[in-house]
């Protein structure tokens, strides 16, 4: 028999900060070969078709970059609120709430037309996906409500409000009885970086200049600090003169807004128009995402590219190899599984220890009893 | 009256799978660990037992089987955040998203697939008594071992050593490392529990509820019994009351949505309004009304923080790495 | 090797070491304990004293070293072994659940399986017998310091111990409930049982113990009986040197400076189920003098710390005032902004954020009052004057650390504290609430930060002082006022104050019956 133990580092380790998330991505990729092998399927060859194929050619990249842009941008949102240590998990909820209201301009004034448009929606889809992140904010700091719970239950609320919607008053008249909305005009149509190459839209852009301006708003910026002083030790935010409740509201309005965001410039970009599903679960991957990049939003661009990979790498091994595309999800599990117990490493080292076995041996660790 | 009884009926049927994994994840959150995962253990055990269930033929088999894959699923998270001092929230919800993802994999063949479902006791002579025979003799065997497990954990937290020790852990675990007690080999045990629980509750909802898998099946019932477990402020018998209260609402709603208007006209007039008036509301916020009755409860129990406060068990949710 | 033994000794510790990374924090210590005494074990802050009992009781374990009991080699592998052997242990930072009553606390550490109410007779019985009375349906949460620390103690004998180790047991006392405590251990000795006593307070050592074993950075600097050591002997062998005396120059017209800090009828009502509600406090700190404030541990002081530095704010603007305003409805940036300035009692996670620079915990406190120089445009931080800042604060209070700008949680206590207290006293703040400013504090160190307020308070500042130890605030105090329960003395001028009245205060005598007694004094 034997068990782990943990040692306390004196000072973070520099060097598995580094390395953690290769780690753990190394060893998801072990793990995801030896479920390949049990599923009858030559590793390598379900790699080649996973990771290799989905991005080889550059509209795929652009299909790439279209998956990814939603997920950076609500992941750096969220990166926002669990460096506070304040648990939105209700972000698919603001999404979709982002992509009802941002829709309200061309669904019910099909006829407004011009350059006024697109930013009136994305402000609008900002505006719902704030609001809806306000009702927990506003739960938490009234009457000190749990808001991952408030904020999950929401969720389930945001996708049948949105299914009543898409078959109800908003269905298209003329749509054969399909449950959705009226085809978006030309100018509610965020339009494609760069058409003749793919179908990647501003959206991506947007995710970059959000993933910089957070960057610089927790690396530099007071505010940032203040972040990272009330989620690490909330006492000493306190004593610092930082309001917790501010904080509660400052970061789920933040990353509401933007997952808001990300859900208008999915509906106006990649789908141009309201459906009863509009999101693969992009609030949940999000929260992969967000710890795969280590809450850092540098980080959370390269994880938000490597997700987006498993999405596509998912619908990939469906029609090649017959497996179902269940299998992306059980990759981000796994990802997210990995890289939260690499992330033990910065703190502490591991010893294995058989329960049998002499513990005379020197074992440093901070000195913490006076 | 026969009415009433089908849906007294149908209430426990609801609320035993809320009741169980409440009732697990209650022991978890008494010994100071908060593990979200409970969407993620009760969708395995869910896949697990229809799994089982379907290849052996034996419906028992895969009520074991349920039980066993939710207490191994829930083994992935007590290494995690036991041994590795990994963050709860985080851990909690990526073993969710896991299971999601694993049960839907797992779950490919058997859709669509007819599964055999639990039978219901039967004790002749009494279970057909009047109105209390089906009530009292003639349900599952789930809910039997639901009311039993209930008043089994009840008498163990509050009334043995080895609960005490649990609660004292919850509430101070350094405390509770001081004095020499285990801390982490009790949280482990406790952890394994509730992914029981959490296994024998989507068992239920896969070989009695519904017999047959359905991806995503467990519909945010693990989320509602963590819940559920907050608004009970870590009691059982009132997570015994609220499960009953939620197994009702999730019935009324499906009852009301399934009414044909038209069956009443001959009814009185107040009533044939009275359920007119709830008709005319759309079936998605009948269908929502679960969700948000749990942010309402949620809402009027916090609002009490002295309760609340008192109740909670003070380590909850704390990493514990011991001094060595 | 066995004869070398002596039989009369109850326990034998040879060589034992730990190692803590590069911090050897016990280094070959030897230590006897005879059959039916009372050790001292001395020693400063840091000098690793806890360290060697929790190896003594199991919770660490040792790196070498060897322990023998009655005669015979052991290894203390974990408590409950110890407490097999029949080594009982009253901790410093209590082991107690609040949320449990006391009998269930008691039983949690009995491994037999009776019932808790025979447990609980069981308890009541014995603590009546040795004086300590206890109830043991009461919640621990609702219990004072003193109440817990008796816990711990019936706790401790109904295991029926050979050895009972007692870790700085009076801190969480006053002198009279010292006393008591001191007639309890002493019968204990009567009836047979050693007691290893740790302590850093020489007079209580002097009075109470049979030898003494004194440790200097974790290593063993003399055995002496300390009935023949004067108070200022074994201060020199714990410290190694003479610790410099404070130096409190007279205040000179205290009388007639203005009142910089005034609180008047503050009342607060209890935030949690455990706190303890204020009522009616009244107290102001005149320019130039340093006031002190008693009392137990658990008895408002950290509500009312919270309420004087507006990280609770109250309801009448009127009942905080600085520097002759309203100051009760600021928060506490706002009061730092007057002119004020704060040190809470718990350094890490509370005066600093333990895994965040010392540069950033500069900022923590002082990014409002130093705004201009530490935040530019835009709400961007300006790392490089904040460094530089927190350098100058680093050689002023002479910090001692590993590297240039380490993490607060590296730092030891003592060090940490410093720059706590550096972080304020830079600003030259006008008002300076300080919570147990030397708690844990070594003797060199603690000398330091106490002259340093004083020296503040000479140039014109208000200093209030809020310390469990007695000693230091007659070191440092020109009055003190005691807090029992939420409620407030008046402040004894120094000239006048004496630990007995102190004391008695500290217990919750009528504050009527301490001005009587001041009137005939």
């Amino acid at each position: 028999m034997m068990r782990l133990e943990l040692v306390k580092r004196p000072q973070r380790s520099a060097l598995f900060s580094v390395l953690s998330p290769f780690i753990a991505f190394a060893m998801t990729m072990i793990a995801g070969a030896i479920m390949f092998a049990l599923l009858g399927v030559n590793p390598f060859n379900a790699f080649n078709v996973y990771f290799i194929q989905p991005v080889s050619e550059v509209w795929q990249l652009h299909e790439l970059a279209i998956k990814a842009a939603p997920l950076i941008l609500i992941a750096v949102g969220l990166s926002v609120c669990y460096k506070a240590n304040i648990w939105n998990i209700g972000a698919e909820g603001q999404f979709i709430l982002g992509g009802i209201f941002g829709s309200i301009v061309p669904v019910l004034f099909p006829d407004f037309e011009g350059p006024l448009v697109l930013p009136l929606m994305l402000l609008l889809g900002m505006l719902g996906g704030a609001l809806y992140a306000a009702i927990p904010a506003l739960l938490k700091t009234r009457f000190s409500t749990n808001e991952i719970l408030t904020s999950l239950m929401l969720v389930y609320v945001a996708r049948l409000f949105l299914d009543w919607l898409v078959r109800g008053p908003w269905r298209d008249p003329q749509g054969h009885g399909f449950p959705q909305t009226i085809q978006f005009g030309d100018s509610a149509v965020l339009p494609e970086l760069m058409p003749d190459a793919g179908r990647a839209n501003w959206g991506f852009v947007f995710a970059l200049v959000a993933a910089i301006a957070i960057w610089l708003m927790m690396s530099r910026m007071l505010k940032g600090f203040e972040v990272r002083v009330l989620g690490s030790s909330p006492r000493a935010g306190r004593f610092a003169g930082f309001g917790f409740n501010k904080m509660v509201f400052f970061t789920f309005l933040l990353s509401g807004a933007l997952a808001g965001l990300a859900g208008i410039s999915e509906v106006s970009g990649a789908i141009g128009q309201l459906q009863p599903v509009i999101s693969p679960g992009y609030g949940f991957t999000a929260i992969i995402v967000a710890f795969l990049g280590r809450l850092n939003p540098l980080g959370i661009v390269a994880a938000g590219l490597v997700l987006a990979l498993t999405y596509l790498g998912g619908e990939a091994v469906q029609t090649a190899l017959g497996i179902s595309d269940k299998m992306a999800q059980v990759f981000q599990g796994m990802l997210l599984f990995f890289v939260l117990g690499c992330d033990t490493l910065i703190q502490y080292r591991i010893r294995l220890v058989g329960f049998a076995a002499p513990k005379l041996e020197a074992a440093p660790k901070l000195e913490e009893a006076r | 009256m026969d009415i009433t009884v089908n849906i007294l009926l149908t209430i426990a049927t609801a609320a035993t799978p809320l009741l169980i994994a409440a009732i697990g994840e209650l022991v978890v959150e008494r010994s100071g660990v908060l593990n979200l995962g409970v969407e993620g253990m009760m969708i395995m055990g869910a896949v697990g037992g229809f799994g089982a269930g379907y290849l052996t033929g034996s419906p028992w088999i895969g009520l074991l089987a349920a039980i066993i894959v939710g207490a191994l699923f829930s083994l992935l998270f007590a290494v995690m955040t036991l041994s590795l001092a990994t963050n709860q929230v985080a851990t909690g919800l990526s073993l969710t998203l896991l299971g999601l993802g694993l049960s839907g994999m797992i779950g490919t063949s058997f859709v669509g697939q007819p599964g055999g479902r639990l039978p219901n006791l039967d004790i002749p002579g009494l279970s057909s008594t009047p109105v209390v025979g089906k009530l009292i003799f003639g349900q599952d065997p789930v809910f039997y071992i639901s009311i039993a497990l209930t008043a089994a954990v009840m008498w163990f937290l509050f009334k043995t050593r080895t609960g005490l020790t649990l609660r004292s852990i919850g509430d101070s675990h350094s405390s509770a490392h001081a004095l020499g007690i285990k801390v982490i080999r009790y949280r482990y045990l406790a952890v394994i529990f509730g992914g029981a629980c959490a296994g024998l509750a989507g068992g239920h909802l896969s070989l009695v509820y519904t017999p047959q898998w359905v991806e995503n099946m467990s519909a945010g019932r693990g989320w509602i019994a963590l819940a559920l477990v907050v608004f009970a402020s870590w009691r059982p018998w009132r997570v015994l009351a609220g499960a009953y209260i939620f197994g009702a609402i999730w019935v009324g709603q499906l009852h009301v949505q399934a009414i044909n208007l038209q069956d009443f006209v001959n009814a009185p007039w107040v009533i044939y309004q009275v359920i007119a008036f709830i008709k005319s509301f759309p079936s998605q916020l009948l269908s929502s009304l679960p969700y948000l009755a749990t942010i309402v409860v949620l809402v009027l129990i916090s609002r009490n923080k002295r309760l609340t406060m008192m109740n909670t068990p003070a380590s909850l949710g704390q990493p514990f790495v011991p001094d060595r | 090797m066995s004869a070398n033994h002596d039989r009369a000794n109850l326990l034998e510790v040879r060589g034992l070491t730990k190692i803590f990374g590069t911090l050897t924090a016990c280094d070959h210590i030897d230590l006897n304990i005879a059959k039916g005494e009372i050790h001292a074990l001395l020693g400063e802050n840091g000098a690793g004293k806890s360290t060697l009992v929790k190896m003594l009781f199991g919770s660490l374990e040792p790196n070498s070293g060897e322990i023998f009991w009655d005669g015979k080699a052991v290894r203390i592998t974990s408590p409950g072994v110890a407490k097999k052997l029949g080594i009982g242990m009253v901790f410093q930072h209590f082991s107690l659940f609040e949320a449990l009553t006391a009998a269930e606390n008691i039983a949690l550490s009995l491994n037999d399986g009776s019932p808790i109410s025979t447990i609980a007779a069981k308890a009541r019985a014995l603590s009546y017998s040795y004086g300590l009375p206890l109830d043991p349906e009461s919640l621990v949460g609702d219990l004072s310091v003193g109440e817990r620390q008796r816990i711990e103690i019936i706790r401790c004998l109904l295991q029926t111990p050979q050895l009972i180790i007692l870790d700085e047991p009076t801190s969480v006392l006053t002198p009279q409930e010292a006393d008591k405590l001191f007639e309890t251990l002493e019968r204990l000795r009567a009836e047979g049982k050693s007691i290893l006593y740790i302590s850093h307070r020489l007079e209580e050592v002097k009075r109470i113990c049979d030898r003494a074993t004194v440790l200097r950075h974790g290593k063993v600097v003399g055995h002496c009986n300390p009935r023949q050591e004067t108070a200022a002997s074994l201060a020199r062998m714990m410290v190694g040197n003479e610790v410099k005396a404070v130096v409190r120059a007279p205040a000179e017209g205290i009388e007639t400076a203005p009142a910089l800090l005034e609180i008047r009828g503050l009342t607060r009502k209890p935030a949690t189920p455990f706190a303890i509600p204020l009522k009616n406090v009244n107290l102001s700190v005149r320019a130039g003098e340093v006031i002190g404030i008693a009392g137990v541990a658990g008895n408002g002081q950290g509500e009312f710390f919270e309420a004087v530095s507006g990280e609770v704010l109250q309801q009448d603007p009127g009942s905080v005032r600085i520097r002759g305003k309203d100051a009760g409805a600021l928060s506490i940036t706002g009061r730092r902004l007057m002119g004020a300035a704060f040190v809470p009692e718990e350094r890490l996670g509370h005066g600093a954020a333990p895994r965040m620079k010392l540069s950033e915990n500069l900022l923590l406190s002082r990014h409002a009052t130093d705004g201009k120089s530490f935040v530019g445009s835009g709400g961007m931080v300006k790392n490089a004057s904040v460094y530089s800042a927190a350098q100058r604060i680093i050689a002023a209070m002479d910090v001692r650390k590993s590297a240039p700008d380490p993490e607060a949680a590296a730092l030891s206590g003592g060090n940490l504290q410093k720059f706590i207290v550096g972080r304020e006293l830079d600003r030259k703040p006008s008002v300076m609430v300080v919570n147990q400013p030397t708690w844990g504090v070594d003797a060199g160190a603690a000398a330091n930060i106490r002259q340093a307020l004083i020296e503040l308070a000479r140039s014109g500042s208000a200093v209030l002082v809020i310390s469990q130890d007695l000693d230091e605030l007659f070191e440092l105090s020109d009055a003190i006022a005691v807090m029992h329960n939420g409620e407030l003395s008046a402040p004894l001028p120094i000239a006048e104050a004496t630990f007995e009245k102190i004391g008695l205060l500290m217990g919750g005598a009528e504050p009527g019956h301490a001005e009587h007694t001041m009137e005939t004094a």
